[in-house]
């Protein structure tokens, strides 16, 4: 579904939502990433 | 005697000397036409693409591929990881060649080869970014002469000098990281300037950002690739610490790869996001960005954290080599293929048989020079009268 953006405001409301979405994710996501690489490393 | 005679020349002319030797008098030839007919002779360039493969592969790949040299000395000088000490060597031989290689093929691009040092000697652009990145080529080079030096003075036998030169290293590494930090970034940054160039895909305000991250696993990468050719070919030149440290390297380098490969995945998803480019990913572009992003940065990465749990040296090799031929069509992508995307096709570029040619000659070059240096110079093995440990 294509968003509608009239202004410059609200496309930058509309990409940063998405954005601090995605850096959330990323912010689990690397460090879960950093102890599947050292999981081994324990044993 | 004489059929010493005969033994020595078979094995000088073996199949790979043979085709190096057609490749140098091929690029001797094209070097010749070029610096006599010119530029409109041998390339296809033109108005619109005045960059052709002579920037994209030779400049842009050549100094993202020879970050392994800051990337080991910073690793083993900055953060005391004794245990690469053996891989710094080779990979500042690695990056001197490279850097030199990219210096010598810019005589090749540039109009009027003898004024290359003007903008550093006679008039200085500073607010120019080439001229950051042009000053910053200068001073690193030098660096990586200087940081080399070593290696040919233990070879020559002159101990005192070397003894002064060695005392330099830290001071060496911290300004090789300074440097390499300044123009890895700034050769990104050009492209910032073109943005109805660029493709949206591979344009972004990130871009410096993007060069520089993607040089240090472009970096690592390459020192595990040139350290597989080395075992491969030049086994015979490693010295015990040097066969024992490898796979410690190896697998040191595949881990931090996968992991800032994983970073580089998440701001390049980010920076699709905030300039919310997603649209594009449904088109050809998508596709192409996609093989790019997904065959050539998650998957090595992926393949050098498997490689890194499972202690697996063949997974770790596929992803260094398949790290490298990313780096190349990501830099490739953003100064050539990308670039001028609106054109209508006759007027896009595509590099002529000679320019080519002219690149295949300056990496034999380098394959040479790296050959004939590691062959003689303590690079592989350390010196016995200069032993560390």
């Amino acid at each position: 579904m294509e968003t509608i953006m009239y202004t410059l405001h609200d496309f930058m409301t509309h990409t940063k939502n998405i954005t601090y979405l995605i850096m959330g994710g990323i912010l689990i996501f690397l460090p879960l990433f950093w102890l599947f690489l050292n999981e081994r490393e324990k044993d | 005697m004489a059929v010493e005679k005969t033994q020595s020349n078979t094995q000088k002319f073996t199949a790979t000397n043979v085709i190096i030797g057609i490749i140098l008098v091929v690029g001797a030839i094209l070097t010749i036409l070029r610096f006599t007919k010119g530029l409109g002779a041998v390339t296809n360039l033109d108005n619109n693409n005045p960059w052709g493969i002579w920037i994209g592969f030779d400049l842009l790949c050549g100094v993202a591929l020879a970050a392994g040299g800051y990337v080991t000395s910073a690793a083993c000088y900055v953060f005391g990881l004794k245990r690469y000490h053996s891989a710094v060597r080779p990979a500042i031989l690695t990056a001197f060649l490279g850097y030199a290689l990219v210096v010598f093929a810019l005589h090749y691009d540039v109009g009027r080869p003898w004024r290359l040092p003007y903008p550093i000697f006679v008039s200085q652009g500073t607010s120019s970014l080439l001229f950051e990145v042009g000053l910053c080529v200068f001073l690193y080079l030098t660096v990586l002469f200087i940081e080399f030096t070593p290696a040919a003075f233990e070879w020559l036998g002159l101990k005192k000098i070397r003894q002064i030169v060695v005392k330099l290293t830290l001071v060496l590494t911290i300004f090789g990281v300074v440097l390499s930090t300044l123009h890895q970034s700034s050769l990104g940054a050009l492209f910032m300037i073109a943005p109805s160039k660029l493709h949206p895909l591979w344009y972004s305000g990130y871009l410096p950002v993007y060069f520089f991250i993607s040089s240090m696993f472009a970096g690592m990468s390459m020192v595990i690739f040139e350290s597989t050719l080395a075992h491969r070919y030049l086994s015979h030149k490693m010295d015990h610490a040097h066969h024992e440290e490898s796979h410690g390297v190896a697998f040191g380098f595949a881990k931090a790869a996968s992991f800032i490969m994983m970073g580089y995945l998440a701001i390049k998803i980010v920076g699709l996001s905030i300039d919310n480019n997603w649209n594009y990913l449904a088109t050809g572009w998508g596709l192409w960005f996609l093989i790019e992003l997904v065959g050539f940065v998650a998957f090595p990465a992926i393949l050098f954290a498997m490689g890194f749990r499972e202690k697996n040296l063949m997974f770790v090799r596929i992803a260094a080599v398949l790290t490298v031929l990313g780096i190349v069509l990501n830099r490739l992508n953003i100064s050539i293929i990308a670039f001028n995307y609106h054109l209508p096709s006759a007027d896009r570029y595509f590099p002529s048989l000679m320019e080519i040619g002219t690149s295949v000659f300056i990496v034999t070059i380098g394959i040479v020079v790296y050959r004939f240096v590691a062959t003689r110079m303590p690079v592989l093995y350390e010196h016995p009268d200069y032993k560390t440990h």
